[in-house]
């Protein structure tokens, strides 16, 4: 049944030098890069460190890194497609698919942009419920990427830490509305669950919780020789390098670059709260450590006030039961956990969106990573792609 | 075997995870409306559409007496692009003449629809002289039955004014459009992908390949043109062996 011809996986490599294929190609004369000092790495797909399934294929001299290739999709879902094909309540769901780690701002991101699409806003409740549960996504995110970061680094502890402190989180998205990671938690023109008794107190009691807990983190951490070593000066990005290369989120702030959306263009309640956006000098990864820690602290300043003014009154906006936005095009980003995510909408006034672009921040910054990790050892290659904190659900889509 | 029969209609908001539930005529309306623009055809759904759904009110209206409370209020408000006047727009304009199609904002997002043979130009000239130094996306759109098939679009940020500008250009079915690598190397990966999935080539791309989906993919998915099954039948059973159950 199968045809050698068109059968993938013993296809012959490309022989226009253009595929990847080129390099594990051990019959043909490999005529590329190759010299009798440099050695071609293969790192993934399946590399624990690398997070999902991303290949990385390392050119090398002795341990040193000479340049990078990454070869992604192989989680590619064809989302965008999917999103054709579904009506825009229906691909709501689907956006929660993508950064399955913080699925409460995907899902906050196509709101808002299909919202913008219908020229409508959520209600200030709904608008608030919001708020606190994207911080503490936020949180969730950055708890995720810590753990798993010092993990790759050979810091065991803090990944117990980390996973231990998510679970009250998640516990929150669970009694909110019913799932723990692909929460669905927000529609469009609002939400749908009001909060349930004692989430204010959930809320709060976590604040209270856990900033001891960032103390500990930041105790086995921030000033660990080990840690140190390990992060200090390894993987640079300088402000220019991140904004040509289209860096957003802590990995641009970690470089000085004092920006972020939900100060720059507000969206939501966030021109109402008084939070810092932290910054770094040097744009290693230990400054990018040091952002998230922050970000942490600020998303846990957010969510107090945002609990203490939560308003009263409707959670959903007057939208019409079936949705067709009018014909045009949109571009709503919001700020994820990882950087600028945004949705390119385009309606043609039916049912469906006539297409979908998701911007990923992910898949944005991965490619910042030959950059980084020039001139440096494989070790630190691991490092670099931790402190990115990429999700490859994200970036293969 | 591929199984040939076309996927259940996605569509049905009986299904939806929407909160509000359509009674049983509205959703039947819905359906058949949706079964109509899911034939691939872009172009006419907006007028096809636009039919169904002034039928549609009056059922939903007899059903459903709280429905039209919310139905007709943003219907009349559908915004249109507005002109867009500003100091740049002129200057551009100044310069290129017709070059500049439309300069229009819509919901408050400002766009500029310029020639494919001068795209290259602006988009240099929007990074050196106006400041739009953060290239956030470049992606692009397909319209089967235009004559220019494709919009591209790339969508500029200034860190300086804090400003989002949007840059469209169309160019028609193998066209090549030069790379923007040049003016900012986030284009490297983000025009990849819109090779990748539009088939439309860059020149002087430094690398210019399948970025998600594998090298020996055939067809380009984000086009219209693209039946939803056909990685089904082209790719997962001859590639990997198994009946995917789509």
């Amino acid at each position: 049944m199968k045809d050698p011809e068109t059968d993938y996986r013993h296809a012959k490599p490309d022989q226009s030098g253009s595929g990847v294929m080129d390099y594990l190609d051990l019959d043909t004369k490999d005529q590329t890069f190759l010299d009798a000092t440099e050695l071609v790495l293969n790192m993934g797909p399946q590399h624990p460190s690398t997070h999902g399934v991303l290949r990385v294929i390392l050119k090398l001299d002795g341990e040193k890194v000479l340049g990078t290739e990454c070869v992604i999709g192989y989680l590619h879902r064809g989302v965008e497609k999917i999103a054709e094909n579904r009506t825009y309540a229906m691909f709501n769901p689907y956006v929660d698919r993508m950064d399955y780690v913080a699925a409460v701002s995907n899902g906050l991101g196509y709101c808002e942009a299909v919202e913008k699409l219908l020229n409508t806003e959520a209600p200030p409740r709904a608008q608030y419920i919001r708020v606190i549960l994207t911080e503490l996504c936020r949180i969730a995110s950055h708890q995720v990427w810590l753990g798993t970061h010092a993990l790759d680094i050979g810091a065991l502890t803090p990944l117990f830490y980390c996973f231990r402190d998510r679970e009250e989180i998640l516990k929150i998205f669970e009694k909110y509305c019913g799932a723990r990671l692909t929460t669905h938690a927000f529609r469009i023109g609002g939400c749908i669950y009001e909060t349930y008794d004692g989430f204010e107190q959930d809320c709060l009691k976590f604040c209270d919780a856990f900033l001891p807990k960032l103390d500990e983190y930041e105790e086995l951490l921030t000033t660990n020789r080990i840690w140190v070593r390990r992060t200090k000066g390894v993987g640079i990005l300088k402000p220019e390098d991140c904004i040509a290369l289209g860096v957003t989120g802590p990995v641009l702030r970690a470089s000085g670059v004092k920006w972020d959306l939900r100060k720059k263009q507000p969206y939501e309640a966030y021109s109402k709260f008084d939070f810092e956006i932290p910054t770094g000098l040097n744009g290693d990864t230990y400054d990018r450590y040091l952002v998230r820690i922050e970000e942490m602290r600020q998303a846990v300043r957010i969510i107090r006030q945002a609990v203490e003014g939560l308003p009263t009154g409707p959670i959903m906006a007057k939208i019409p039961k079936v949705l067709k936005p009018p014909v045009g095009e949109v571009y709503v980003s919001i700020e994820a956990p990882k950087g600028e995510l945004g949705y390119f909408i385009v309606s043609d006034g039916s049912l469906q969106p006539y297409r979908v672009r998701v911007r990923p921040p992910s898949f944005v910054n991965l490619q910042a990573l030959d950059k980084m990790v020039r001139g440096l050892l494989v070790a630190d290659v691991v490092a670099v792609i931790g402190t990115l904190d990429i999700v490859l659900g994200e970036v293969d889509r | 075997m591929p199984d040939e029969t076309r996927e259940p209609n996605p569509a049905l908001p009986a299904g939806s995870p929407d909160p509000t539930k359509p009674s049983a005529p509205e959703s039947a309306k819905a359906s058949g409306v949706t079964k109509a623009d899911a034939t691939n055809k872009p172009a006419e759904p907006v007028k096809a559409a636009a039919a169904p759904a002034t039928g549609d009110k009056p059922a939903a209206a007899a059903a459903k007496p709280a429905a039209p409370a919310a139905k007709p209020a943003p219907k009349p408000e559908g915004p249109k692009p507005e002109p867009w006047d500003s100091e740049l727009v002129r200057k551009l304009k100044g310069q290129y003449g017709s070059g500049i199609r439309e300069a229009s904002t819509y919901v408050g997002q400002k766009y500029l629809v310029v020639d494919s043979s001068i795209v290259h130009e602006i988009l240099l000239r929007m990074r050196d002289d106006e400041l739009f130094d953060y290239c956030v996306d470049i992606t692009a759109v397909h319209y089967p039955k235009r004559e220019l098939q494709f919009d591209v679009v790339y969508i500029l940020y200034s860190f300086h004014k804090n400003e989002r500008v949007r840059i469209k250009t169309q160019i028609r079915e193998g066209e090549t459009l030069r790379s923007a690598f040049a003016i900012w190397p986030t284009a490297n990966w983000l025009e990849r992908e819109v090779y990748d999935m539009f088939g439309i080539s860059f020149s002087e791309h430094p690398d210019l390949k399948r970025i998600l989906l594998p090298d020996g993919w055939k067809g380009h998915p984000l086009r219209k043109d693209y039946p939803i099954l056909q990685q089904d039948r082209e790719w997962v059973q001859i590639n990997l062996g198994i009946e995917s159950g789509q």
